[in-house]
């Protein structure tokens, strides 16, 4: 977690255009704290790359200013910001050794030869690549060559560590691993990190604060947590994993708390909520719905009948996907917590979901 | 769908002509000369059949070696120019906006679509002592001193005095530059186009300049078209004729023309064939050390 509160990148009003017709960032505003694991996350196409590559000086800006530490790098060369980045391809150079390559950012500003060497050796201890030194990169896997980008980037001690989708090109299994070991690292070296990627698993697992992108601009900027509990838009919350939504057709204010009324759930109250804004759509998680035979008989709950129409088994989880009387498609997910509990999974059979309405999210657009 | 090639009748009938064409055309003459190359010269240029080295033993006279070696010389300093100028052509070319791209190689290509006879014809015009060359020179060279006699100065530069470029070895290396340019631009040009961009970003990143990055990551990467760039053009320049024949002086005869002259004027084709094997085994040493060289540094240099 962040130690300090002190800003270490800041974007200002910071836009890119390509040619005339092609706007990749629009008017991001964006702190980033010291220490911070920090997530660039969205679909193909949405900025977030561009964003990166402004910050480490490969694009330049067609408006606003970009600060590192303080200082306006917004026509500094790449060659002398205080970042350093881990590539997509890890572009881990094909002539070098490991040992090479993780000494070349020291070499060429002249570091001398002792302090290379040292250096060197700490950087490769922390991304546990001791004894493969003189190895050339074709001799080496896939995860180990990002670790030999990430000891090459983390030798400079730069102040902010870059990295363009590091993980997208590794197979599942070494991708949770190398999650884990990103945490571990980054919280050894407490050099703030920014990720860029499009996996929202991999973001809400490995960042503190994650700034959602859409289309150039950025939509919502909170913690994990509040990013998948308290989606602010409908956007947010469907590419945030999976969402149920629900279209409001009445909005209203009874004794001081917002009413929102939804077709065959009725009136909801829902306390708390700021009951100036207009809002559209509510959103609901998939896991927060209960499924029973019966109806609940418990006093607050929203439950509504349905028909199940489709069964997706994953392992660990179900995703069920209901029909209400009126037409409404409804997705559940359940643990499988038993074994041969399979007495849900009968397609076309009729049950009741059920929640309690703090799980309801209420969006604005 | 089957593939043609399992097709064995198909594959046949499709190879033959091929095949046939180029043994009739390319492999029987060379044999026909190979054998030319053992036999000896009639007292009127006739071709006497035998089995002796004769040939081979006059072919490493020292004059002959003279001339060998010239030749070898002349297109080693004519790869260096067409290196220095074509490397930064080619790097130009391929770091250049995607749309100027095919534009800038057409012009690289374009003159590939003249005759090469008429193109080096066009050099004589530009390099002779009343030449388009020595007009240029002489135009700026007044200026020159048009410019100083505003100010009283009368004469600075002296009388013009046309350079003397063309029948000299000068002219020879000129033209070996200009012919081959494209033979050395396009492979550099291809490896530096699929070379991934993100090893000089990463370079630049690390906090490289761009002159470091070039000698330390975009040359070794671009080495392999470097390689066949340059071996491309020396061989083309060590073999060629046409060239030193119109553009060179009595002392430019390369080793092109000597085994032309034999062919020609001195009517002694086994001599001639003797000396063009010889630049063709040369040329084969030189393709073998290139291919062991690649061989041993096989990294996956995408």
């Amino acid at each position: 977690m962040p130690d300090t509160d002190k800003t270490i990148i800041s974007v200002q009003d910071v836009t890119k255009r390509f040619g005339t017709t092609v706007t990749a960032v629009d008017n991001v505003n964006l702190e980033i704290k010291e220490g911070e694991f920090f997530a660039l996350l969205g679909p193909s196409g949405c900025g977030k790359t561009t964003l990166l590559r402004m910050i480490a000086g490969f694009e330049t800006l067609t408006e606003g200013a970009i600060l590192i530490d303080g200082d306006d790098v917004s026509s500094v060369e790449p060659t002398h910001r205080p970042v350093n980045m881990v590539f997509q391809s890890y572009a881990v150079f094909p002539h070098m050794t490991v040992e090479e390559n993780v000494g070349y950012g020291l070499r060429v500003v002249g570091t001398p030869k002792a302090e290379i060497d040292n250096r060197v050796k700490e950087a490769i201890d922390l991304v546990r690549l001791s004894g493969l030194e003189q190895r050339k990169p074709n001799k080496l896997s896939g995860g180990q060559q990002q670790r030999v980008a990430l000891a090459r980037a983390l030798v400079k001690k730069p102040k902010v560590l870059l990295l363009d989708e590091p993980l997208s090109a590794l197979d599942a299994k070494l991708r949770e691993a190398m999650q884990l070991e990103l945490v571990r690292l980054q919280e050894n070296v407490g050099i703030t990190f920014i990720i860029v990627t499009h996996d929202q698993k991999e973001a809400l697992s490995m960042a503190n604060r994650i700034a959602v992108m859409g289309d150039g601009k950025i939509l919502q900027i909170a913690s994990p947590k509040t990013l998948y509990e308290y989606p602010s838009s409908s956007f947010v919350a469907d590419f945030i994993g999976q969402v149920n939504l629900f279209d409001v057709t009445e909005q209203g204010v009874a004794h001081g708390e917002l009413t929102l009324t939804v077709d065959e759930l009725g009136a909801m109250v829902l306390p708390g909520v700021d009951t100036n804004r207009t809002y559209h759509k509510l959103a609901l998680r998939p896991e927060k719905i209960g499924v029973a035979r019966e109806k609940p008989s418990e006093i607050g709950l929203v439950a509504i009948p349905a028909k199940l129409v489709e069964d997706s088994y994953i392992g660990d989880q179900s995703h069920l996907y209901f029909e209400t009387p009126g037409g409404k498609s409804l997705s559940a997910s359940v643990q499988n917590r038993d074994r041969d509990d399979h007495h849900l999974n009968k397609r076309g059979e009729q049950m009741w979901l059920y929640w309690h309405p703090a799980h309801f999210q209420p969006l604005s657009d | 769908m089957e593939n043609w090639r399992n097709n064995k009748i198909a594959f046949f009938i499709l190879s033959m002509p091929p095949t046939a064409w180029l043994m009739i055309f390319f492999t029987l003459p060379l044999a026909i000369m190979w054998v030319y190359s053992f036999a000896d010269r009639g007292p009127q240029g006739q071709i006497e059949l035998a089995i002796n080295f004769d040939n081979y033993i006059r072919a490493v006279e020292w004059i002959h070696l003279g001339i060998i070696w010239k030749s070898i010389w002349t297109a080693a300093i004519a790869t260096a120019i067409t290196f220095a100028i074509g490397f930064p052509l080619a790097m130009g070319i391929a770091f250049a906006p995607p749309q100027w791209k095919n534009p800038l190689l057409l012009m690289v290509i374009l003159p590939f679509w003249t005759n090469l006879l008429i193109r080096t014809y066009a050099w004589i015009a530009v390099l002779r002592t009343r030449g388009f060359l020595n007009f240029g020179l002489e135009w700026v060279h007044d200026k020159i001193n048009a410019f100083f006699a505003l100010f009283g100065l009368t004469d600075v530069l002296g009388q013009f005095e046309a350079l003397e470029l063309l029948y000299s070895h000068n002219a020879v290396v000129i033209g070996l530059v200009y012919v081959y340019l494209p033979f050395l631009v396009l492979p550099i040009y291809a490896t530096l186009e699929k070379l991934d961009k993100s090893y000089l970003e990463a370079s630049l990143d690390l906090g490289a300049g761009h002159w470091r990055t070039l000698f330390s990551i975009t040359f070794p990467l671009a080495l392999p078209g470097i390689i066949s760039g340059c071996l491309l053009a020396f061989i083309l320049s060590m073999g060629t004729f046409l060239t030193p024949d119109l553009l060179g002086g009595t002392d430019s005869e390369m080793i092109g023309n000597l085994i032309a002259r034999q062919f020609t004027s001195s009517r002694d084709w086994p001599f001639g064939s003797a000396l063009s094997f010889l630049l063709l085994y040369f040329t084969f040493i030189v393709l073998w050390v290139r291919a062991t060289m690649s061989d041993r540094n096989s990294g996956p240099v995408k």
